[in-house]
């Protein structure tokens, strides 16, 4: 009994930097309707920075405090910074690109604290006064975790007396519901989203500071706090601070009784309870049914056009190119070209969930799905590579429609956070899963049957695959289907209102995209040779993304031209120590300098050239 | 400055206003004089309500000026422009529906201006009694009439000298439509010039001093309410 009674309060004191983190995000979102990917960011500086500031101060439990609120305090100004200098430039542009911008601040994050305070996992310091256990019934349970449990009813309080009971609060629940007409009666909007965005970065960095005696810091805690956070806000609904809290200590029990019955993956279980939630109640259990409001801000796309008689004879001369290029290069440049063209075909099958206005930000783990099946098959079954690489795609269709038999559920945003976190579960199940999957040691000699061993002919089945996929996707693109998908891209009603099933669409497409990603994968880990969790994990998903932006949305060259783009620009960065700093500053100049991506931008300069 | 531009209020020259490609607003051109109740009448779709936007500054217009009190205002975002004394009343209310009534009026809340006896929750419940009542309220749950009152109550919080109001009488049954009347002759005999939207004309002549006939997003006719020439108003405003 004492046992449970102990496992249930851990599981409360768990849920409290998951509540802290949670809100300030749904808060975030609820006021500026941005969704900011460095929130869990700010949770692990939150950490980091309270660990040097207790480490600088003296001891005690009244400086211990004092550094938790400074740390605190510190994100928060850090909020500020990157509000006023980098968000507050992009509040007009696309949905999309801002939550590309925020990104690229994760990856900014990462390398800046790996470089600030270590690779190493950090152990926290124990909190003055509350070092010792409690006897529950035979079970101890450490002095700290009441603490925890405290703090998050207190700021629950405190935020719902801030947000009802002062000026300032009204404000921001009158901004939440409508902008434009709180500015209309004379509402600064600029010194509102500053003021919220501090308060919200500055609970995050509470949220790392507080469990810094619980859980310490690592460079893990930020990718893995976000996904976290967006389950619960996506179960909690949106915008509901309440709705947060009982999310949290949802989840934060799952996590302390999974352990007892699924311990190879208690994210798994959040996947489950976040399904069960979003099929009982698609806006989440505290969620309002919002206006469709931001649908329809989408800007008008341009009209895809079949190809010009030009672009196929450019076409042409680009497959001669790839067809004689062997004779003239090396094996190295042929890897290279290899891995351009298994790129750009799960960039097509992106960019093709796109035109349906599907924004995933989990592709990877279609990508990483398809590597895994087909290393999976090889290692356990020894199945011979040419059937591997007819299951893998096969495979990773039959998850896509599992996972987007919930995601065509909701749309936008919504639908963005809700892939990122099922690919963040798919990542945690192949880390954890060690047995099965060889965990963060991968699985290695993955390699071709011996007729396709030879670079130069691996080189030329990639590209048959890789190529005919690319032209079946545009294929599709121009089929009935294909104007469906981009109708429903334009307006969700007015397809209802003429007859069109939309989620069906909808979820047929993901499993498509979700073959072609998945054939991709199953090629490439024989091109490899191995194949390790960071093909499923995130910042995977944000690769793909970023080429078919780099790429540009607008035509349908833009994700192959991107995929190249970038695979050989990570291809020279990555050698520099710290690249990932460099990656970051280079996709939020992007996003800031070219928001047409360079297709986008030669189709603007040429593309009356090319038209017939 | 010539005394009768000081009478001036509010003045649009040669406005032109796009959505995305597509032209909206040709030179649209009006005044307001102070104290003066002034009327947009036109079909939908001829631009009157992209006219009170652009002059509040939600839509950003691409060309003309637009003077309120002689100051240029174009440009604008429309919390600068509600700062200068520049109320708006938008076409669908827009009450937040989560905020009691009360909190809707903590939105609107401007400082006092010089000259103008500020407005308080007390004296807008003698003028819109049944708000008073319901104070606690949520914006949400209240009918159709008490919301159009609401949301005239929350502009006047912040004190304007002039109100822009954008069809306040659609939708609204034939009673209330009369209490609006007599609530916005109160308001003028206070000195608040007002400039609104409307398609019904027989509420317009009982409010309004001068009319515009807007058609295609351009100023066709322009005249005092009582000498509105019928041919004018048929040949542009009726369905």
């Amino acid at each position: 009994m004492g046992f449970y009674l102990v496992q249930f309060l851990t599981g409360l004191s768990d849920a409290s930097a998951l509540f802290l983190v949670a809100c300030g995000l749904s808060l975030i979102f609820g006021v500026l309707r941005i969704v900011n990917l460095a929130h869990g960011s700010f949770y692990m500086l939150g950490a980091y920075i309270a660990f040097s500031l207790i480490a600088y101060l003296p001891q005690g439990a009244f400086f211990f405090w004092t550094g938790i609120l400074l740390a605190a305090l510190i994100v928060g100004l850090v909020g500020v910074i990157l509000e006023v200098f980098l968000l507050r430039r992009l509040y007009s542009a696309p949905e999309l690109f801002i939550l590309f911008a925020t990104f690229g601040v994760v990856l900014m994050v990462q390398d800046l604290s790996r470089w600030l305070f270590g690779a190493e996992d950090i152990l926290g310091q124990m909190a003055p006064g509350l070092e010792g256990s409690i006897d529950i019934m035979g079970t101890l349970l450490p002095q700290y975790d009441i603490a925890l449990i405290v703090i998050a009813p207190l700021i629950l309080v405190g935020l719902w007396l801030l947000l009802n009971r002062t000026r300032w609060g009204i404000l921001v629940r009158a901004a939440t519901e409508d902008r434009e007409m709180s500015s209309a009666l004379g509402v600064n909007q600029t010194w509102l989203f500053t003021t919220v965005f501090f308060l919200g970065s500055c609970l995050a960095g509470l949220g790392g500071a507080v469990q810094l005696p619980k859980g310490g810091a690592n460079l893990l805690m930020d990718l893995n706090m976000i996904a976290a956070a967006f389950v619960i806000v996506v179960v909690g609904g949106m915008g509901s601070i309440p709705g947060a809290y009982l999310a949290s200590v949802i989840i934060g029990q799952l996590n302390s009784f999974g352990v007892l019955i699924f311990p190879q993956s208690t994210l798994f279980l959040m996947f489950l309870a976040m399904a069960v939630v979003l099929t009982i109640r698609p806006h989440g259990l505290f969620g309002e049914i919002e206006a469709e409001e931001h649908a329809a801000a989408q800007t008008a796309g341009t009209v895809l056009k079949p190809a010009s008689k030009k672009v196929r004879l450019l076409g042409l001369i680009l497959l001669i190119l790839i067809f004689v290029l062997p004779v003239f290069v090396g094996q190295f440049t042929l890897v290279l070209m290899t891995e351009i063209a298994l790129f750009a075909l799960v960039s097509m099958s992106l960019y093709f969930l796109m035109t349906g206005g599907m924004v995933t930000f989990g592709h990877a783990a279609f990508f990483g799905g398809g590597a895994y099946s087909a290393a999976l098959l090889v290692h356990h079954l020894q199945t011979p590579m040419e059937l591997a690489i007819f299951f893998a795609p096969l495979a990773v269709g039959l998850l896509a429609l599992i996972i987007g038999w919930f995601c065509v559920r909701l749309s936008g945003v919504y639908f963005a956070i809700l892939t990122l976190a099922f690919a963040q579960i798919c990542w945690s199940v192949v880390f954890q899963w060690a047995e099965f999957t060889g965990g963060d040691d991968g699985l290695l000699t993955i390699w071709p049957s011996k007729w396709a061993s030879e670079k130069i002919v691996f080189y030329y089945l990639t590209m048959v695959l890789c190529i005919g996929g690319i032209l079946l996707l545009r294929f599709f693109i121009f089929t009935p289907f294909g104007y469906t998908m981009r109708a429903c891209r334009d307006s969700a009603l007015r397809v209802d209102s003429i007859g069109i099933n939309l989620r069906r669409h909808q979820w047929l497409a993901f499993a498509i995209a979700g073959v072609f990603a998945g054939l991709a994968g199953g090629v490439y880990v024989f091109s490899k040779g191995s194949v390790f969790p960071d093909e499923m994990a995130i910042p995977r998903s944000f690769d793909f993304l970023f080429m078919v932006l780099l790429g540009g949305v607008e035509t349908l060259f833009g994700p192959v031209a991107g995929s190249a783009a970038y695979t050989w620009l990570h291809d020279k960065i990555a050698r520099f120590d710290f690249w990932q700093l460099a990656i970051g500053c280079i996709f939020i100049f992007l996003v800031v300098a070219f928001p047409r991506g360079i297709a986008g931008s030669v189709h603007n300069r040429f593309g009356k050239f090319f038209e017939d | 400055m010539p005394a009768d531009s000081q009478d001036i209020m509010l003045k649009v020259e040669g406005l032109n206003t796009f959505y995305g490609k597509a032209q909206i607003l040709f030179d649209m051109v009006l005044e307001v004089k102070r104290g003066e109740v002034n009327v947009l009448l036109g079909r939908n779709g001829a631009g009157k309500t992209t006219t009170l936007k652009s002059i509040m500054g939600i839509v950003a217009p691409k060309s003309g000026t637009i003077t309120f009190k002689g100051k240029a205002i174009n440009g604008l975002p429309p919390f600068k422009t509600c700062a200068l004394g520049l109320g708006y009343v938008p076409e669908d209310r827009r009450i937040f529906s989560r905020l009691s009534i009360l909190e809707n009026f903590e939105v609107g809340k401007q400082t006092p201006r010089e000259g103008l006896e500020p407005w308080t929750p007390e004296r807008l419940f003698e003028l819109f009694p049944n708000l008073g009542e319901r104070r606690h309220h949520a914006g949400g749950t209240l009918s159709g009439g008490e919301q159009q009152m609401l949301t005239i109550a929350r502009t006047l919080m912040g004190n304007p000298e002039m109100i822009i109001l954008d069809e306040p009488s659609e939708g609204l049954a034939p009673v209330i439509v009369e209490q609006l009347a007599q609530t916005i002759q109160r308001l003028k005999s206070e000195g608040v010039s007002m400039l609104l939207a409307e398609q019904n004309l027989n509420f317009a002549r009982t409010v309004c001093d001068r009319a515009y006939i807007v058609y295609l997003g351009r100023t066709h006719h322009e005249s005092a309410i009582d000498n509105l020439s019928q041919q004018a108003y048929e040949k542009y405003c009726a369905l």
